[in-house]
């Protein structure tokens, strides 16, 4: 990450005598502020318009400036409460998405094999008409449920929308089972509560943070990063656990070089300690606590030299850092993470993580977890949904009894076996499944089984490539989407307008939505004319302004309570109604009732386990080629401890492939050989080593985790994909 | 007379380069090119590890070389607040500014002369902060006087332990770093 100036040096160095000699040249030319390179902001050229970000999920408040009538930048709308002003290196590079030159222009149908990115660009009555012609034959040969939709992020709305009214409710997010599933299932068993999108995590008020793996401020989710920095600079202490050194670990008071693989070991080892010294919120546990007595002697064989031995942090370490935590409860916040589905034993490690908030007595509680709040903003009266007899394709027979979002894998598997019914239509929107599932060929073998494969994209992304239909949509800065009500701290709403015009013959999600139940015979349940009717209408319906909405792009309402003791009722919506020490449901269905250590696969000599995560400055794999963000970073690097490195004999700079157990190669990259990871594992950031073509920044630029994680291990109780299981070797030969 | 300067929170900084993105769209920076950056410095071995992580840029010196070897009178002094700057169009593009800097803040413009940090002078001059102070989404940069006994800078310098970098240099950089 670090932009080194050397390189700027050495041509000065190199050509400093030649140029020399012309020095005089301009030395005449009268004094002039040609430093001013920027009009003032407040000059007749420039407008503002508020609108929010879609660079990421968060939906950051934006004002974007527009400068003789081109899109200059974009700052953070200082009325909202997630951006608080400001926006984090990705927002502020949004306008980036603008001006890439791969963009989408027009509707294209596929011309050769899936996967050949080879089209010809057709109208959109063309390309809507060809797409209504599949869907029809798919729900008269199959029944309108074998039509899946794939969704990411709030642009997705109205095609679901759609997707409902046709009569599928076969619509799945990789947010759930490759990402924060089972946090929230975990949480869900211990609290009656999920998490939630964004978090309700009062990191601003907490004494003490403890971060398990998660790496705010690389993961820059922007409130939370916020409130991180406000925390830390204000003396709060942090306690980090991670193989790796993360910027997290670097402002921690306690660093855990915890072993891949050993959460729940450590964190049931810190409830060991905190219990049986009795370190807890003692009255908290008694009011709300079920089978807590139960939980106690479950987990007295977790001691820190038990521990030590599992995790490799020092039995004085975990004391230490459990008695610091201790010491700052109920403010004491042990954040559940995002991307939580790393081993297979996800859900039972979030829960272990649920448990250690709730001795802290954390849940509800200033400093803690919050209770979001958000605006009675009813929904558009749309006509019902018609009814299906049949259940959804991902989970039959509930085989993953406590997932409680569809699972994206699930739609793949009943894809390729035709089991429990067959799935013979794919919309894609908002996420590049060949980056966001594992196993890229499992997800290869379900979409060659496809009548209809359709992707909705800005660039043509790898997932576009394996489209029959791709249909271009205006970036967010060019387009309306679905109002944002969202459920914080204080309750607001939010829009998202166009800022400029879209370049091309781009088409927005509402529109593409609305034209195509039109030509599926589906028009009554787009009653509106176009999205501006639609908002009128719900603000309307609520006591609320559109031209104010437009104008300041926030609305927010009356502040409500969101803690205990500020009036929110402390009833825990679990089969018990208090706080699960001791699971029965779990029981019940065959679990553990208190989440037990059980050991991971080690990696075999000369491999190591690959992790990866985040980098501030891109999302998912859908930014690398914003050409802002390029800028910041183009490629990925492979981290590896120095000793190791040394043994190769390979020094940062040096580029390797890697090898995983399957043998699948990765593409070649970078090495950052680092004292900040352990030896036993390697790490990069996700969502390069793009191998689609047409995008030409992005094209073969670093390695793909991805395509190296052809192993996953599905947690049984949500059907998660744990994807830290894969081992890879380096390999020397590019 | 105003002194400007900045001071900055490497607790609070965690080199998530919105900076350096905002300088970019601020002041069209071109591509491949930049006025800022971040510095990840760590010492220490695993697991027993130290990181500084700096958001750096030109120090806008009191004594800076690169306007005193400047042949053609482009790098100067501006008369407010002592900031650092170059007139584009009496710039050779001779590099000796690039050379003097021990800082490697300077660049060649693809239009042919030096270019680096101005502290945003456009928006200071309208009241407002550097575009990188602004975005910063961890509160770690602050811009203002720092002859101002009462700016927020002292009172920070004055409370916290603090370091300027490569003072041995001589060139008295007026970016200062909190520990």
């Amino acid at each position: 990450m670090d932009v080194s100036r050397r390189k700027f040096l050495k041509i000065s160095g190199a050509s400093l005598g030649l140029v020399a000699a012309s020095s005089t040249i301009g030395g005449f030319v009268k004094k002039s502020n040609a430093f001013f390179e920027n009009k003032s902001e407040d000059s007749k050229s420039v407008k503002k318009i508020p609108t929010y970000c879609d660079i990421c999920f968060w939906k950051c408040g934006a004002i974007a400036y527009v400068r003789d009538g081109k899109l200059w930048k974009i700052e953070g709308n200082p009325d909202d409460p997630l951006s608080k002003g400001r926006l984090c290196p990705r927002g502020t590079g949004g306008i980036g998405a603008h001006y890439d030159k791969d963009r989408l222009t027009s509707p294209l149908i596929r011309k050769n094999n899936r996967g050949e990115e080879e089209w010809v660009a057709v109208t959109w009555d063309e390309a809507l008409t060809y797409i209504a012609d599949k869907m029809q034959k798919i729900k008269s040969s199959y029944g309108p449920e074998s039509m899946a939709f794939f969704s990411h992020g709030i642009g997705g709305n109205f095609l679901k929308h759609m997707i409902k009214a046709y009569g599928s409710a076969n619509i799945a997010a990789p947010s759930f089972a490759q990402c924060r599933g089972p946090r929230d299932v975990g949480f869900r068993m211990t609290f009656g509560e999920d998490i939630g999108s964004p978090e309700r995590t009062d990191i601003e008020n907490a004494k003490c943070l403890v971060l398990i793996g998660s790496h705010l401020g690389e993961n820059m989710h922007n409130t939370q990063v916020q409130e991180f920095a406000k925390m830390n600079g204000d003396g709060g202490v942090i306690i980090v656990a991670d193989p790796r050194f993360s910027v997290a670990a670097s402002k921690a008071k306690y660093y855990l070089p915890v072993k891949p693989g050993t959460d729940i070991a450590l964190v049931n080892a810190w409830m060991n300690v905190i219990v049986n010294e009795n370190l807890y919120d003692k009255e908290y546990v008694d009011k709300y606590g079920f089978g807590f007595e139960q939980f106690k002697a479950e987990i007295q064989k977790y001691t820190p030299e038990w521990a030590y031995i599992e995790t490799g942090v020092s039995p004085e370490l975990i004391r230490d850092s459990a008695r610091e935590m201790a010491k700052y409860k109920p403010a004491t916040l042990i954040h559940p993470g995002r991307h939580t589905t790393w081993y297979g034993d996800d859900a039972q490690r979030s829960r272990a993580i649920a448990l250690l908030n709730a001795l802290m007595g954390s849940w509800g509680r200033k400093g803690g977890f919050f209770y979001p709040v958000s605006m009675d903003v009813p929904a558009y009266p749309y006509p019902e949904y018609p009814h299906s007899d049949k259940p959804k394709v991902d989970n039959p027979d509930k085989k993953y009894p406590f997932a409680h979002e569809t699972l994206t894998t699930g739609i793949r598997e009943a894809t390729i076996t035709g089991k429990p019914y067959p799935v013979k239509g794919w919309l894609v929107y908002g996420t590049n499944l060949m980056q966001a599932l594992p196993n890229r060929d499992e997800t290869i073998k379900a979409i060659q089984n496809l009548d209809l494969m359709v992707v909705v994209d800005v660039v043509p992304s790898e997932i576009a490539g394996w489209a029959d239909v791709v249909l271009p949509e205006p970036v967010y800065l060019e387009r309306y989407d679905d109002m944002n009500v969202e459920f914080f701290k204080e309750p607001f709403v939010a829009i998202r307008q166009p800022v400029v015009e879209p370049p091309n013959e781009q088409k927005p999600n509402w529109w593409i939505a609305k034209k195509l139940a039109e030509k599926l015979g589906l028009g009554n349940y787009f009653p509106w004319n176009d999205i501006e009717e639609y908002y009128k209408t719900r603000l309307t319906n609520a006591g609320l302004s559109f031209d104010e909405l437009k104008k300041k792009g926030i609305i927010k309402g009356k502040k409500q309570p969101i803690y205990f003791d500020e009036g929110v009722p402390d009833k825990f919506q679990t089969p018990s109604g208090k706080i699960e020490f001791y699971s029965l449901q779990l029981q019940e269905k065959g679990f553990d009732p208190v989440p037990k250590f059980n050991k991971q696969k080690e990696p075999p000599a000369g491999t190591f386990r690959l992790l990866f995560g985040r980098a501030p400055v891109h999302t998912f794999s859908k930014t690398q080629n914003n050409p802002l963000l390029y800028d910041m970073m183009s490629e990925n690097e492979i981290w590896v401890n120095k000793d190791v490195a040394n043994k190769y004999g390979l020094k940062s700079g040096d580029y390797v492939k890697l090898k995983n157990q399957d043998g699948v190669v990765s593409n070649k990259i970078k090495v950052k050989a680092t004292e900040r990871i352990r030896t036993d594992c390697v790490y990069m950031v996700h969502g390069f080593g793009h191998n689609a073509k047409k995008q030409t920044l992005a094209y073969g630029k670093g390695a793909s985790d991805a395509g190296l994680i052809t192993k996953y291990a599905v947690d049984p109780l949500m059907g998660g994909n744990g994807m830290s299981v894969n081992f890879v070797s380096l390999e020397m030969q590019l | 007379m105003a002194r400007f300067g900045m001071v900055i929170d490497t607790k609070k900084c965690v080199g998530c380069m919105d900076c350096v993105v905002a300088c970019k769209t601020e002041n069209n920076v071109p591509e491949g090119l930049n006025r800022d950056w971040i510095v990840q410095d760590v010492k220490g071995t695993y697991p027993t590890l130290n990181m500084q992580i700096r958001t750096e840029r030109c120090n806008h010196c009191d004594n800076p070389p690169c306007v005193y070897c400047c042949p053609c009178g482009a790098s100067h002094i501006h008369e407010l607040g002592g900031v650092v700057l170059v007139y584009h169009d009496k710039c050779s593009g001779c590099k000796a500014c690039m050379a003097a800097c021990p800082y490697d803040a300077r660049f060649i413009h693809p239009d042919g002369y030096a270019n680096k940090c101005t502290f945003c002078i456009h928006r200071v001059e309208n009241g407002m902060d550097p575009a990188c102070v602004s975005v910063c989404p961890t509160h770690c940069m602050y811009f203002g006087d720092l002859d101002d006994p009462n700016s927020e800078l002292n009172k920070l310098l004055n409370s916290r332990k603090h370091r300027a970098l490569i003072t041995e240099a001589g060139t008295k950089p007026q970016i200062f770093y909190l520990d």
